[in-house]
Parts: C-alpha cells; sequence; structure tokens
C-alpha cells in the first residue's frame, strides 16, 4: 500500500500538471480564434454553394461533383506535382552538396554562411520583382549571362514550355539554403570513427560519401524532404507575382486556382472545396513521407 | 632504404595534394555562395542605377555614378512612409500578442507534457494559409472592421502563434527543471516559478522566437493582398502593387524591393544559428 505521502505527492503532481495546462489556455483560446474556427467554417463552406453578395444554398457533396469534373482544376494537380517534384529533388541534392562545404573549415565561413541562408530570409515578393527583372527576355542579365557562354535567349516565364522550370529556380534559390541547414546539422553530429577506419581502408571519398556519410544523414534528409514537399505544395508568393498563372494557365498550380475561386470570384463554397481536397494531397503526401522515413528507420 | 631525396619527393607531392584540395575547395565555394550574392548584388545594383543604365543592353553591373534617386522618389511619390508603418504595426503587434500567448504555452506545453496542442500545431503547419484567409476575409466583412488594420493583424496571428509556440517548447524542454523545482520547494506558486525563474532563463529563447515570428510576418504577402486597402497595405503588397503599375521602370522597383526585404535580412544576422529549429519546425509558408 502507498503511505500517505506517496500519495499526497502524487496528487500534488496531478494537480501541478493541472495548473500546468492553465498556462495553455490563452494559446488556445487564440489558436481556436485564427486557426480551428477557420478549418470548421471551410468544412462547412464546401458544402453550400455560396458566392459572395449571394445567398448561400446547402448542396451536400455537389461542390466536391463539380470540382471532379472541372478540367481546369483537375490539370492544376499534375501541374502542381510536376511543379513539387523538381522543387524538392533539386533543393535536396544542391542542399547536401553545399552542406558538404560548409562542413569544411576555410576562412570567412561564418560570414559565407550566413549569405548563403540570407535568401530563405529574404521576403519573396521582393525576390520575385528582382527575377521577373533577371527573366525580361531582352534586356535581363540571364540572358545575357547566357549568351556569354553562347546559349541562346530564353524566354523564362513568358513561354508555356519553360515557366515551370523558370519559377523552380526561383524557388530552389530561394529554398535550398533550409536543406543545406537541416544536413549541416546532421553532418556536425556524425561520429568520426567510421570515417577514420574507412580512410584506413583506403576509401576514397565518394565510398565513404555514399557509404558511411548518406545512410547516416538519410534520416534528416527525409525532414527536409517532407518540409519542402509541404512548402512547394503550398509554393504561392512567386508564382503570383512573376506569373499570376501564365502564360494561359501554364502555371497554374492548386494555390494559384484556389487563389482566383476565392478573391477574384469570390465563389466561396467551390473554393472551400478547393481547401479540402488541397489540404487532403497535402496531409497524404506527408503521411507517406513519413511513413517511408519510419520505415528506412527500422530498416537500419 | 628511403632515400632523402625520395622524402622530399613524398613532402612535395603532399604538399601538391593539399593544395589542390584547397583549390577544388575554393572553387565549390564560390560556386555555392555565387547565386545568392549575384541576386543581391543585382536588386542592389538596379536599386542605385538611372533608368537608362538599368535598361541598356548589354547590362551595367556596376553604377557609375551611383544614385539615391530611386529610393528618394519612392518615398515622394507612393506613401511608403505609410506602409512601413503599417508593416511595423501589423507585424509588430502580430509577434507581440503571439509571444504574450506563446511563451506561456510553450512553458505549459513542456511542463504539463500537453502533446495535443503540439500535433494541432503541426496540423496548422501544412495548412494552406489560402484556407484560414476565407474564413477570416468573410468574417472580417461581416464585422465590418475592413479598412483598419485590424483584419491583418489578426490574420497574421495565424503565422506567429505556431512560431512562437514551437520555438517555445523546444526551449523549454531543453532548459534544466532544477532550479524551477528549487524555487518551488521553496514556496513559489507555479506562475511565480515561471515568471521569475523560467522566463529570465528563456530570454534568448524569447528572443529567436520573436525575431522568427516577426519575419514570418513582415514577409508575408498573401494576406496582405486579400485583405489591404488602398492605406492599410503593408510593404510586399505595396512592392507588389508598384510592378503592376509601373512594369518598366526597373530602378525604383528594385528600390521598393530592397526596403522591404532589408529588415528581414538585418535580423536574421541575429538568429542564423537558431534559424534550423525554428523554421524546421515552426514556419508557415503561404
Amino acid at each position: 500500500m502507498p503511505s500517505r505521502a506517496v500519495v499526497a505527492d502524487r496528487k500534488r503532481g496531478y494537480s501541478r500538471r493541472q495548473a500546468y495546462l492553465w498556462f495553455i489556455v490563452p494559446a488556445i483560446v487564440a489558436i481556436f480564434a485564427v486557426i480551428v474556427f477557420p478549418w470548421i467554417f471551410t468544412l462547412w463552406m464546401s458544402l453550400q454553394d455560396w458566392t459572395i453578395g449571394m445567398k448561400s444554398e446547402f448542396i451536400g457533396s455537389g461542390n466536391f461533383a463539380t470540382l471532379a469534373t472541372n478540367v481546369r482544376f483537375l490539370s492544376t494537380i499534375p501541374r502542381t506535382l510536376y511543379f513539387t517534384v523538381l522543387a524538392v529533388i533539386l533543393p535536396v541534392i544542391l542542399g547536401v552538396f553545399a552542406a558538404e562545404v560548409f562542413h569544411q573549415n576555410f576562412p570567412l565561413r561564418g560570414l559565407l554562411r550566413g549569405i548563403y541562408i540570407a535568401p530563405m530570409m529574404a521576403t519573396p515578393v521582393a525576390i520575385a520583382l528582382v527575377f521577373a527583372m533577371m527573366f525580361h527576355p531582352q534586356l535581363g542579365v540571364l540572358n545575357y549571362l547566357l549568351s556569354l557562354v553562347g546559349i541562346p535567349k530564353q524566354l523564362w516565364v513568358y513561354s508555356a514550355d519553360t515557366v515551370i522550370p523558370s519559377l523552380v529556380l526561383v524557388e530552389v534559390w530561394q529554398w535550398t539554403p533550409l536543406v543545406m541547414l537541416i544536413v549541416l546539422g546532421a553532418l556536425a553530429a556524425l561520429p568520426t570513427d567510421p570515417y577514420e577506419s574507412a580512410v584506413m581502408d583506403g576509401a576514397s571519398q565518394w565510398q565513404m560519401f555514399r557509404h558511411i556519410t548518406f545512410p547516416l544523414i538519410l534520416p534528416f534528409l527525409m525532414i527536409a524532404v517532407i518540409l519542402r514537399t509541404i512548402d512547394a505544395l503550398k509554393s504561392f508568393d512567386i508564382i503570383y507575382v512573376l506569373t499570376q498563372g501564365g502564360p494561359g494557365t501554364a502555371s497554374e498550380t492548386i494555390n494559384l486556382y484556389l487563389y482566383l475561386q476565392a478573391f477574384s470570384f469570390f465563389n466561396i463554397g467551390h473554393a472551400s472545396a478547393v481547401v479540402i481536397v488541397f489540404f487532403v494531397i497535402i496531409l497524404a503526401l506527408a503521411l507517406i513521407l513519413l511513413y517511408a522515413r519510419e520505415k528506412l528507420r527500422w530498416n537500419q | 632504404m628511403e632515400s632523402i631525396s625520395d622524402r622530399r619527393k613524398f613532402a612535395v607531392r603532399h604538399r601538391l595534394n593539399k593544395l589542390l584540395n584547397s583549390l577544388a575547395l575554393l572553387f565549390a565555394v564560390i560556386v555555392v555562395v555565387s547565386p545568392a550574392i549575384f541576386v543581391f548584388f543585382w536588386m542592389l545594383s538596379l536599386s542605385l542605377k538611372n533608368e537608362i543604365d538599368n535598361i541598356a543592353y548589354p547590362p551595367i553591373f556596376i553604377p557609375n555614378p551611383p544614385t539615391l534617386a530611386n529610393f528618394e522618389k519612392i518615398f515622394q511619390e507612393s506613401p511608403y512612409g505609410l506602409f512601413t508603418f503599417n508593416s511595423i504595426v501589423v507585424s509588430g503587434t502580430a509577434t507581440l500578442v503571439a509571444l504574450l500567448v506563446g511563451v506561456p504555452a510553450g512553458y505549459g506545453i513542456a511542463k504539463g507534457k500537453a502533446q495535443g496542442l503540439g500535433m494541432l500545431i503541426m496540423v496548422a503547419r501544412i495548412t494552406p494559409g489560402l484556407s484560414y484567409l476565407i474564413p477570416l476575409f468573410t468574417l472580417f466583412r461581416f464585422l465590418q472592421i475592413s479598412g483598419t488594420l485590424l483584419p491583418q493583424m489578426i490574420s497574421h496571428l495565424v503565422l506567429t502563434i505556431p512560431m512562437a509556440v514551437w520555438v517555445m517548447i523546444s526551449f523549454f524542454e531543453d532548459m534544466h527543471p532544477e532550479l524551477e523545482e528549487a524555487a518551488l520547494t521553496d514556496g513559489c506558486n507555479i506562475w511565480q516559478a515561471f515568471y521569475r525563474v523560467a522566463m529570465p532563463i528563456a530570454r534568448p529563447g524569447i528572443a529567436v522566437a520573436a525575431i522568427l515570428a516577426f519575419i514570418q510576418s513582415w514577409n508575408n504577402f498573401l494576406f496582405g493582398a486579400v485583405l489591404a486597402t488602398r492605406l492599410t497595405r503593408t510593404l510586399p503588397v505595396a512592392v507588389y502593387s508598384a510592378l503592376t503599375f509601373e512594369q518598366f521602370s526597373w530602378g525604383p522597383l528594385a528600390a521598393a524591393a530592397l526596403v522591404v526585404t532589408l529588415p528581414s535580412l538585418l535580423l536574421t544576422i541575429f538568429v542564423q544559428r537558431d534559424i534550423v529549429t525554428g523554421l524546421a519546425a515552426g514556419s508557415i509558408k503561404g
């Protein structure tokens, strides 16, 4: 039988835990007001036929049925995935390379690392503006730089064929530093012994990376992949400022389509349904990647 | 037996190898850093050149002579002073409120092991920003507070609160509990232990949370694009509108872009090292 003191202690522990919960109350109130209320509202609105200024009408799954046959909406999904795949793979490859570089010792490393991560803290609209000027087909500096190495002028975001890769270029420029930082953190925590014995065995740099570094940083790399996937799917500012989804609808991603429906056509019911579908896509991809990460961990 | 000349040859080869390695590293550093340097340099260069030089082809790289006319122009011809003020008020309030509710919440979650709220914030992290905007936009119309800065202040909480809470959770979880335990045994109540013991220790964490939340809010374009009226524009929205009206005056555009992004870049210097944890876990993008 537990002594009285222990019971009192437990009781105190319990009440203390409860007391700590009071600290959370203001945040919960705020989070419900600005985050949970919008979720519920969106769910409810996705079942309504409502354009601002008109009367709303309950139509159940009607909005979703319309979406399922809406060619313009359906075409945004593969386009978004195309953009996302590029905007995840390229930063991951370049980010690992950059992390390996910043893992070495060289003069001015701190300063250069600061400059290197500046893009991800910069205001996306400002960055998009500068790229808009750099992408200019006649006067832009990028075409000039290409001409120096003998590559013909490109149309960048002004052509349906190159618009997505061009937007990805901006995204890669801005977000590779995030991958670099995550991998750099992982590299700093690596054990040194495997490398010492590998050097003794005469392993090459590449072999060491392939067989020691890569497997060890893979779990961290997966975190970078997950974050990058979520952010790339949601990418908005750069696309909106540079192309507004154009030319035509060549760069209209789900998020751009959503914006148009909600705030150009004020078609709230339809837009809310798009939000739900969009959220499900993001959540599904995030969960698949999380699952892959868990599996990797088990295999090791 | 190894002769002296053999040994010298070996030393030379060793030194050569080292030199080659340093050269390769130098090359790699240049490749990695130059895109960032080039874009910022180009932004600066455009903002310091007159219009004729800006649209010259081949492009003129170094402004000669550099001019501040573009900066004077944007502040004189459009109310950039007002837009700056709006941005400071919106991001300042959103950050302050986020700290007021977020610091205690981070403490409560870390100490009370309330993981549910942590999960909620993770889900908030993956939700697209537009999905908050539709309901809030409707709500603000209903409340008839459009035309003031209030809608933007409130909606920016969507960005700042999760960031503040998330940074503070990880900070309080890493903190050693001995001091607070001692305070509690000495007869402090939980609130006093938080306010007098934990908070002062957590000051660096609070600074990081504040800076990251502020930058998130400062950089945000989407909420302002939807909610701002002509006079309640924040800087990113103002710069975007400048693009649509003055397609070809590059100098003022670049100057405006620089004005918008400079505060974020300066603040980044202070939190360089802590950015990874905060951004990795707590950030929300459009």
